[in-house]
This record gives C-alpha cells, sequence and structure tokens, in this order.
C-alpha cells in the first residue's frame, strides 16, 4: 500500500487540485448506469411482458367490452380510435415504475452509495432515463404489433407514423423525470408505489377511450387540457385518422421543470 | 491546544463540525482525528450523531459550521477529490436486489471508470477474495442478510479507497456473519486502508478499533485506545457470599483491592465494587476472600457496558 498523503503536505497538492477540475466523463456514467437497467430486464424478462398486460387489458376492456358499446367519433371502428389513445398509456405509464425505482434507491441506500462516487451530476437518473428508452420502445412495438392485428392502421404513411412514435417516446422520456422527482418526494417505496396508481385516473380524464365532446363542461375542460389528451390527438392526426405542437410544448414544460428538480433533489437528499 | 486538524499525519481530520437538521443540532462542534492506516470505531448511542458525522464526511450531507478534511482535501470544496478516495458502506446494504452479485460489482466498476474490461476483472477478484464466487450469479434478492452485507463492504472496495467509512457494518448480523466482518475489515486495515466506523457495541470497537471515539449529544466526550477507555471507565466486581454476616469483611477485602467504595447488599447477601485499577484478575480476587475466610458463592468480573460508560462520562443514562 502506499503512503497515504498526510493533511500537511496534501493541502499544498489539494489546493492545486482545485484549479484543475476533476475529468469527468457524464458519456460513460450514463452508459454504466443505462447497462444496470438493461441488466435488470436481461435478469427478470418479465417486466417487459407485464409492462405490456395493463395495455392489453384496456384493450380487451374497452375495445371489446365497452367498445361493442361505444361509437367512435365520424363512425370509425371504435378500436382504430382507441389504439393510438393506448400507445398513449404507454408513455404515460412511465410515471409510475420510475417513481417506484426512485424512491427503492432512496430507501435501499442506492442513492448515497452512488452520491459518494465522483459521477457527474445528473448522470444517474440520465442514465436510467435512456435504459427507459430502450425498453419502452421494445413495448411500443410490441403494441403496434398488437394495434395491426386488431385492425387499426396508420393511414398517413410510415414517416408520420414514425413522428407519432417518436412523439410517444420523448413524451414517455419526459415523464419519466416527472416519476423521478414524485420518487425522490415520497422517499419511501410503498408510498412511491402507492401515490402512483393515482396516475390511472389522468389517463383515464382525457380522450383516449372516448372523444371529451360528451363529457360535462368542467370535465371537459380538464380532459382537454390534460397531456395524454393533447398526445392522443396529436398521434389521430399524424397516424392519420381524424396537432402535435401542443404536445411538445408539454413535454418542454415537463422536462424543464421536473429535470433539473429531480436531479437537484437526487443531489441534495439529506444535505 | 493543537486541533485535530493540525494533526499533520491525520488522514480524516474534523474540527469544530456542526451540523443541523431542522431543529435538530445533531453535530456540535465534533472533533476527530484518525491517522493513516488505522480503525477508528466511533462508538454512541442511536441520536449520538455517528451517521450524520459520517454522512458528512462522505460528502453526502454539507456541513454548517466547521472543517472537515479527507486525504487532505475539503469535503465541501472539493467533494469529487474526496469522492475518488473514499469508499462508504451505510446502514442499508445498498444494492440493487434485481442484478447478479457480479454485476453489481462491474457497475461500481465502470462508475469508478475503470473501464467494462477493468471493471469486470476487479469484480471476480473481490468476488473471488472474499468467497462470495459462488453466488457471485445470483441475484442479489436472493442473498441473504449476512451476504448482503458483505457484498455491500465488498462494492466499496472497487476501487481500492484510501478511506473507508462504515455505518453500523455489523447491525443486525448474526454473530458468524458478524465475524466474516469483522476478519474483512481486519484484512483491510492490514492492507492500510483507514477505516472510520460507526457501532453501538462496545466489544465490536474493542476487536477492531485502535481508536475508539465516544461521542454523545453531537459531541466527543472520550477518545483513546480500548485499554485507555476501560481504565477510564474501569470494570464492576460482584461477590455473592454465602453468609450475611461476612458483608463486612468482603466489603473491606474488596475496597482494597479494587480501591474503590464497595456498596453491600444485605438482603441478597451482595458486594459490588466499581474498579478503576484494570489489573484486578478473578483469580487474585478469589484468592484474596478465601484468605480472608469470605465464603463466596458467586465471583464476578464484568467490563462495564455501553449503558455503563455513558452513565459514568455522562452523568445520563445513554
Amino acid at each position: 500500500m502506499t503512503a497515504m498523503p498526510t493533511t500537511a503536505n496534501a493541502d499544498a497538492t489539494a489546493a492545486t487540485a482545485t484549479a484543475t477540475a476533476v475529468t469527468r466523463r457524464p458519456l460513460t456514467d450514463v452508459w454504466a448506469l443505462t447497462l444496470r437497467v438493461l441488466w435488470y430486464y436481461k435478469n427478470s424478462p418479465g417486466l417487459v411482458s407485464v409492462s405490456l398486460a395493463a395495455p392489453l387489458a384496456m384493450l380487451v376492456v374497452f375495445g371489446y367490452v365497452f367498445g361493442s358499446a361505444i361509437s367512435a367519433p365520424g363512425g370509425e371502428n371504435y378500436r382504430s380510435y382507441l389504439m393510438p389513445g393506448l400507445y398513449v398509456l404507454i408513455a404515460v405509464n412511465a410515471v409510475m415504475p420510475s417513481m417506484v425505482g426512485a424512491a427503492r434507491d432512496l430507501e435501499r441506500g442506492m442513492t448515497d452509495r452512488l452520491r459518494t462516487m465522483p459521477i457527474s451530476r445528473g448522470a444517474t437518473l440520465l442514465g436510467q432515463a435512456l435504459a427507459d428508452m430502450f425498453v419502452s420502445a421494445v413495448v411500443l412495438a410490441a403494441m403496434v404489433g398488437v394495434g395491426l392485428a386488431v385492425g387499426w392502421r396508420a393511414h398517413d404513411g410510415v414517416g408520420r407514423a414514425a413522428a407519432a412514435l417518436g412523439l410517444l417516446l420523448l413524451l414517455r422520456f419526459c415523464l419519466v423525470w416527472l416519476g423521478f422527482y414524485l420518487g425522490l418526494l415520497c422517499g419511501r417505496e410503498e408510498i412511491a408505489a402507492q401515490a402512483g396508481i393515482l396516475v390511472f385516473p389522468i389517463g383515464m380524464v382525457s380522450n383516449v377511450f372516448v372523444p371529451t365532446a360528451g363529457m360535462p363542461a368542467w370535465l371537459r375542460a380538464v380532459a382537454e387540457w390534460n397531456p395524454v389528451s393533447c398526445a392522443a390527438a396529436a398521434c389521430r392526426t399524424l397516424f392519420g385518422d381524424s396537432a402535435g405542437t401542443a404536445t411538445l410544448a408539454w413535454c418542454a414544460a415537463i422536462l424543464l421543470v421536473f429535470a433539473p428538480a429531480a436531479v437537484r433533489k437526487f443531489n441534495r437528499h439529506g444535505r | 491546544m493543537k486541533t485535530p486538524y493540525d494533526v499533520p499525519s491525520s488522514v480524516i481530520a474534523v474540527a469544530g463540525l456542526h451540523k443541523h437538521y431542522g431543529k435538530t443540532h445533531a453535530l456540535r462542534g465534533l472533533d476527530l482525528a484518525v491517522p493513516a492506516g488505522t480503525v477508528c470505531g466511533l462508538l454512541g448511542p442511536n441520536g449520538a450523531g455517528k451517521t450524520t458525522a459520517v454522512r458528512v464526511l462522505a460528502t453526502l450531507a454539507a456541513p454548517d459550521a466547521g472543517e472537515v478534511r479527507i486525504a487532505g482535501y475539503d469535503v465541501v470544496r472539493q467533494a469529487d477529490e474526496v469522492r475518488r478516495r473514499i469508499g462508504y458502506t451505510g446502514q442499508h446494504a445498498a444494492l440493487d436486489e434485481g442484478i447478479t452479485g457480479r454485476e453489481n460489482l462491474r457497475l461500481l466498476g465502470r462508475l469508478h471508470h475503470l473501464g467494462g474490461r477493468e471493471a469486470a476483472r476487479r469484480a471476480d477478484e473481490l468476488l473471488e477474495r472474499f468467497a462470495l464466487a459462488q453466488a457471485a450469479d445470483r441475484l442479489v434478492r436472493t442473498y441473504s442478510g449476512g451476504m448482503r452485507r458483505r457484498l455491500d463492504l465488498v462494492a466499496s472496495l472497487i476501487t481500492r479507497p484510501s478511506v473507508l467509512f462504515l455505518d453500523e457494518p455489523t447491525t443486525g448480523l448474526d454473530p458468524r456473519s458478524r465475524n466474516e466482518i469483522w476478519s474483512t475489515v481486519r484484512e483491510l486495515a492490514a492492507d492500510g486502508t483507514t477505516v472510520l466506523l460507526t457501532t453501538q457495541y462496545l466489544d465490536e470497537a474493542d476487536h477492531l478499533a485502535g481508536q475508539i471515539t465516544l461521542v454523545d449529544q453531537g459531541v466527543v466526550i472520550a477518545n483513546g485506545s480500548p485499554a485507555q477507555l476501560k481504565e477510564l471507565i474501569g470494570a464492576r466486581i460482584e461477590v455473592q457470599l454465602a453468609d450475611a454476616g461476612r458483608l463486612e469483611v468482603a466489603a473491606r477485602v474488596l475496597a482494597e483491592l479494587a480501591g474503590g467504595e464497595p456498596e453491600t447488599d444485605a438482603d441478597e447477601r451482595r458486594v459490588t465494587v466499581c474498579t478503576t485499577t484494570a489489573a484486578v484478575g478473578l483469580p487474585q480476587l478469589v484468592r484474596a476472600l478465601d484468605s480472608a475466610g469470605v465464603e463466596a458463592l458467586d465471583v464476578a468480573l464484568r467490563t462495564p457496558t455501553l449503558d455503563e460508560v455513558f452513565l459514568t462520562l455522562t452523568g445520563s443514562a445513554a
């Protein structure tokens, strides 16, 4: 073992070290933390199918049970109306797992351990957000496959369809940060899991399942301003079934508020 | 008087550290100096401020006042330099339960910028050395409590840190796992790592630490080697007599030997004395009582409990 620097002489070296900042490698950090999540899914492949289960159940309940009694606007097939909404729900479902994950890491001391390491600020959360993109892309692709099987079609060409899917991944990416912030706020896995359930009604009070036109005026106002509705409307437009800027504005707003807030909360816990 | 900060060979140097959490004044001017390559035990009851102190030293919490230097670097202004030199193991096993033991170590190696290949090599080496190789490819979720703590400890060794912080490393472990942690800590110290560990157990500090720092209500109330502290506090001798009539004689014998003021309890036929000289041995005690013609049913020489230590040093129960 090499001799430890003593306080007396290390003071001098430390003083010069202040000027030359520690070399950070944000990309290396982000990639390592992306791998962490990918390893997690590799060890529990069932998790991917679980994230498909909720939208599939919605498809059965709304597409076939309620759908038999719901007429879609313009007389189109209800399931064609429903599918873009379900794609949006996959994006919205990001909130709960990222909440639970952030709270779990905090509760079990993983956050503390990572914070005692010379890792770039924000790299931990960014790595997890990027890993989530890989996984959601797979889930979204599978769901699109299901949509095609039940008769949904993208009518306006591959380019616009790809734009719609890109928009959904962007929305999910932004909502992951909201989830991180809320999870760090909850601080405990159990609380995060229970609070996360509240995301469900946010998905319901929207135009995902039925058009907002028939709702009472006050609820319609809420439903129409819901970012979930904006995203669903944007996707329907891009898929050529029936305006994307509102969703982009929502994405930007969510990301600008909650990404810095989550990073700050992550770095300041217990300080 | 020299502050610990001036002690030249201290790898951990803390002077006048204050920390508030809301209205709680967790640290009230803590001083600490730990020389390179030694093990220091921070000993104290719950709420003494041990964890807060370690969190400040490990750059997790910002001090309100005072100076903290680790290997010469300031924990506030040069946090990254400090972070490159420390390992930290908190009270919970800070592991990802959904990935394997090997993957946990590889992840931390990558985060220390060892590169993928070197991180993998170092993970294998540590798993082998600390007898975790067999369980390396199982999910951490399936590990026993003792294995988790061991992997958790090993995880903080990825970069061969020069300073290691262990916050209550054996709390809640069975004796066998506790011994494994102890021998790991001893090995690290033998390698030259400076270790600061917090504990509520006097015997843990006794087994591991060359230096014990007693903390209560955010300040250091005593500091020294285990032997020095025991001398400070002394042991307790209890003698149970066959005949209550000999209480006076027994008390005289004990007073002579231990140098303290004996207490007699006639109902229980018992004499108790606190000794301040660590040199009193059980055989010596029995011989002295015997030659004075005292028939003892039971003679006990007890090292003080942590409660007694605090009772003696602070005048209030821990």
